[in-house]
């Protein structure tokens, strides 16, 4: 009685209603969505010869069948915030990281998160809560490290613990650094101990797309599950430069050996993880145009058996001389449910990336590279959410101001390479006076326990050069710019009410050499106490090798 | 580098820290012709001699950066600007004559960046396999290589670390037996130079030119510096210091804290990198922070180094956190000035702020030690030296983006794909 296919018509044009990102749904995927509807209009042409015109009854309405999900956006449980004690920090210079330096003031943490802060005598802190006296020292958020690889370039560095690169092909998009963090690994309380309480830990850079980078929080645990920040976006680890064509051009003799190597890698891979998105999206709507039709058969084959039965009683009880009733025709199968691609976890990731769920950090030191790299981003679809080392960032900071790209880097660390001939120590205050997220990492387990020193580094470099850095402007440097740049700027990075209560309490100005982290709390935990010997045990690495893990207190 | 000529001067007013004498807290240093006239308390600036204002300011001797290939490496992974080594694995470990004095380059970029962090003279030193060879004492000054070069053979340098190990044999043994051989050999060779020439001596491992530069070394001409990291290696090492009889210096030493006691009794001297606290190997499970000031505390003598030839300026950063760790700040200044002057055998000329030194000295804006501070003035041989570098250059030239070349400036026009 009526074609099945023709309902495919009745079905609105595809304005594709696409399944919303999950999470951050900030960078809609622009150039996704056009290519999308010519791949529509292709997919119903694929469907079958153009449908007859409606000899249809618009009585029926096509069936409502949602679009199947996608596996990679299955809802995760997230962890909530821990249970803490009520602290009152009180009496220290509070420096907030979010504009205000507070002389005299309070910090109230309780249950994870930051309560309340202000000056002592606006602040009122409830009975009950235990009260630090911070007189003489300064409070900050935890400081944040962009860059790290501790936990998978563990502490030693041995032929079993190298686990950060997996250089066995230039583009490894599968990989995740969680797979690989080793939780005992020394570096991390060392970290820890100089007032360190995120971390990104990145895979390396031998290759172009060197796979995902986690956040984890310094909370010491037995796996990488007991310690990943709840909530953070991944990363995708990209490297341009020296590097990639170096292991596998220099060393190997093979692809990539040049930076235009380099850039046909990263579009060959965006491109395949394009395609793969399409793919599914094929599914999806076929999937869903087979659901619709497969309800429409089951409903028009029962009414056809129906009709049948109808019909084979009728004309047993009213035969007739002139013949038997007309037999309806049978509903067309709509054939077994079209089966979903084959997974890929690597074009997952760059899928990610380019649908914004995945943060795009970019290992690029050259300025005319980060150019190349944003004209890539918006020829692909990607956007890159930080360069990292990026000591030329200051020769294009404007075309980064204006892009909305961070830069994390040091502060003046050089010539190591030629990539790093350039360095400048006014990067970061350039950066920041151009308007740029500018980012202090360290990359080193060494330097990521002094990121305070750096900090105060950096902003004398500036201000010599006469460029008038504030120290909240330095500070966030290390706290609320990295949280930025890692995905996690909503939940901590500074001391704000609702926030993460990561706080150190440091014996003097945090920029000074001699300055020491005294506390660490991590969601409201005292994780460090400096002056309680035993607060932080030793690694099971370190435990029982006759030393003092990392010496005095 | 320019050198503004300028030799005859007084600083007025600072506070003084001469490194072998009690700071004092408003002084006048009086320098003339490179060297250093007096230094004494108030305000007392000779006839003739320019006036420097101090008021405010600190001085100190210049520091000394000792074991970096300073001069010697432009960017370390480019071979072809390399000359701390020689090239690729099959060089023997063994080059006692192989020389920094012949390839350091006065006009690396890394000079002019050392001084700004107030870095007066580099021991610019070899690296890589197990006798590295000899390093050469330069102060950070002048376009030649003569003009830089104070000593040209300042010490022996011997790795026993795991990177020397690796380089001779893979075992310590291997390499306690190389290095034995190597030190045999020179002996017979410095007994008997006669018969060797004469070819009547037994075959030796050792090259005709190494053999002679560990004659300086055998001698105590020359300190030997070993690097070194696990206890137990540095005690091996102070047996051979003195069955060899030569002048030992330990570098690295992570573990020295365990053996400060045996280090204090030999009296030898101790070059750490302060910023160090990783178990980076097996070899440095003991390694941390505090390891210079329990060995201050034993009675040992250090000198502290920063982590490259890159990263000299940063060497002050070392000493402040040495400080932070438990040193008292006047041995920490000493650890960067008097002491490697009196390790090298320069002590007579170099390291303090005394008369008839050379006029090497730095005037700060505050504690040498602290970020907030900077080098406002540095002096080598008595004369200003500029602490202008090519970062200078580059930050000068991307100050203000309107004036940076960026092409034509073309407005952007539609056009139809030529299909390239």
């Amino acid at each position: 009685m009526t074609n099945p296919r023709s309902r495919t018509r009745a079905t609105p044009p595809l304005t594709l209603t696409l399944p919303a990102s999950r999470g951050d749904a900030t960078r809609p995927d622009r150039l996704g969505a056009k290519r999308h509807v010519v791949w529509l209009a292709l997919a119903v042409g694929a469907c079958g010869s153009a449908p007859p015109p409606a000899a249809e009854s618009p009585r029926r309405p096509t069936p409502e069948v949602a679009l199947p999900p996608l596996p990679w956006l299955a809802e995760r449980r997230i962890a909530g915030p821990p249970r803490s004690p009520m602290v009152a920090l009180r009496g220290g210079t509070v420096m907030t990281a979010a504009g205000a330096i507070i002389p005299r003031g309070v910090v109230l943490m309780h249950n994870g998160r930051i309560e309340a802060v202000g000056p002592v005598d606006d602040t009122q802190v409830p009975e009950g809560a235990i009260v630090v006296d911070t007189t003489g020292r300064f409070v900050t958020p935890g400081i944040i490290d962009a860059h790290s690889h501790m936990g998978v370039y563990a502490s030693p560095g041995l032929v079993a613990t190298d686990d950060g690169n997996e250089a066995t092909s230039p583009v490894t998009a599968q990989i995740s650094a969680e797979d690989a963090f080793w939780p005992q690994d020394p570096q991390l309380q060392r970290a820890l101990r100089a007032g360190v309480t995120s971390i990104l830990v990145l895979p390396g850079s031998a290759n172009l797309v060197g796979g995902r980078g986690v956040v984890f929080k310094l909370h010491l645990g037995r796996s990488a599950d007991e310690m990943r920040f709840p909530g953070a976006p991944d990363s995708l680890k990209i490297a341009c430069g020296e590097n990639p064509r170096r292991v596998y051009g220099v060393e190997r003799e093979a692809f990539p050996s040049t930076r235009m190597g380099n850039l046909a890698g990263y579009r060959a891979s965006f491109q395949q993880a394009v395609e793969y998105g399409r793919s599914w999206r094929t599914w999806q709507h076929t999937w869903r145009l087979w659901r619709q039709k497969r309800i429409k058969y089951e409903r028009d084959l029962r009414e056809h058996r129906a009709a049948r039965r109808r019909a084979q009683s009728g004309a047993a009880a009213t035969a007739t001389a002139d013949g038997g009733a007309e037999t309806p025709t049978e509903p067309e199968d709509p054939g077994p449910e079209p089966a979903p691609p084959a997974r890929d976890f690597g074009l997952e990731t760059l899928l990610g990336a380019i649908e914004g769920r995945v943060l795009v950090q970019n290992h690029c030191y050259r300025a005319e590279e980060m150019v190349r790299m944003m004209r890539l981003g918006r020829e692909l679809g990607f956007g890159i959410r930080a360069f990292h080392h990026a000591v030329e960032a200051y020769k294009i900071r404007d075309l980064l101001a204006e892009a909305d790209v961070g830069i994390a880097t040091w502060v003046d660390w050089w010539g190591f390479k030629l990539e790093a001939y350039d360095a400048i120590p006014e990067n970061l205050a350039l950066l920041t006076e151009a308007g740029v997220r500018a980012v202090l990492h360290s990359d080193s387990a060494m330097l990521v326990q002094r990121l305070n020193q750096e900090a105060g580094k950096g902003m004398r470099y500036g201000r010599d050069a006469g460029i008038p850095i504030t120290e909240d402007q330095a500070l966030r440097w290390i706290t609320a710019n990295p949280a930025w740049a890692i995905g996690v700027d909503q939940q901590t990075g500074s001391i704000e009410p609702g926030k993460m209560a990561d706080v150190v309490v440091w014996s003097q100005s945090p920029f000074s050499v001699y300055a020491r982290a005294d506390l660490v709390f991590v969601d409201g935990l005292l994780a460090w106490d400096r002056h309680t010997p035993g607060s932080l045990p030793p690694t099971d690495f370190e435990v029982g090798q006759g030393s003092n893990p990392g010496g005095a207190r | 580098m320019m050198l503004e000529t300028l030799t005859f001067f007084a600083i007025v007013g600072a506070l003084i820290r001469p490194v072998d004498g009690p700071p004092i807290p408003q002084g006048t240093i009086v320098v003339r012709d490179g060297r250093i006239v007096s230094v004494a308390a108030g305000r007392a600036p000779p006839a003739g001699a320019e006036v420097i204002d101090g008021a405010g300011m600190v001085v100190t001797p210049g520091f000394v950066a000792v074991e970096s290939a300073l001069g010697l490496v432009e960017i370390d992974l480019e071979d072809s600007t390399r000359d701390a080594a020689p090239e690729g694995d099959a060089s023997d470990p063994v080059r006692a004559a192989f020389s920094a004095a012949d390839g350091y380059n006065p006009l690396a970029t890394a000079i002019p960046v050392a001084r700004t962090g107030g870095v007066t003279s580099a021991l610019s030193t070899p690296m890589g396999g197990l006798v590295s060879g000899t390093s050469a004492w330069v102060d950070l000054a002048g376009e030649r290589p003569a003009d830089a070069i104070a000593r040209a053979v300042a010490a022996l340098h011997v790795r026993l670390d795991d990177g020397g190990i690796g380089a001779s044999g893979g075992a310590r043994s291997s390499t306690l037996t190389r290095l034995r051989e190597t030190l045999d050999d020179a002996r017979l060779y410095g007994r008997s130079r006669g018969a060797y020439d004469r070819r009547a001596l037994r075959e030796m491992r050792v090259s005709r030119l190494d053999l002679e530069r560990l004659q300086e070394a055998l001698a105590g001409r020359i300190p030997v510096v070993v690097r070194v990291s696990r206890a137990s290696d540095i005690l091996r090492v102070l047996e051979l210091a003195r069955e060899y009889r030569f002048r030992l210096v330990l570098a690295g030493a992570e573990e020295a804290w365990r053996v400060a006691d045996r280090i204090a009794a030999d009296d030898v001297p101790v070059i750490l990198q302060p910023l160090t606290n990783l178990p980076t190997s097996f070899a440095t499970l003991g390694s941390r922070y505090d390891n210079a000031a329990l060995l201050v505390r034993a009675g040992v003598r250090v000198v502290f180094e920063a982590s490259g030839a890159a990263d000299l300026r940063n060497l002050r950063q070392e000493a402040g956190n040495a400080v932070a760790w438990g040193v008292d700040p006047e041995v920490a200044l000493r650890a960067l000035t008097l002491e490697p002057a009196r390790v090298f055998g320069m002590d007579r000329e170099y390291g303090a702020l005394t008369p008839n030194r050379v006029a090497n000295l730095v005037m700060w804006s505050g504690d040498p030690f602290e970020t907030s501070t900077r080098a406002v003035r540095v002096w080598i041989r008595g004369r200003n030296a500029t602490l202008r570098t090519r970062q200078t250059a580059l930050f000068e030239r991307y100050r203000d983006l309107r004036r940076v070349r960026r092409g034509a400036p073309r407005p952007s026009v539609p056009v139809r794909s030529s299909g390239l």
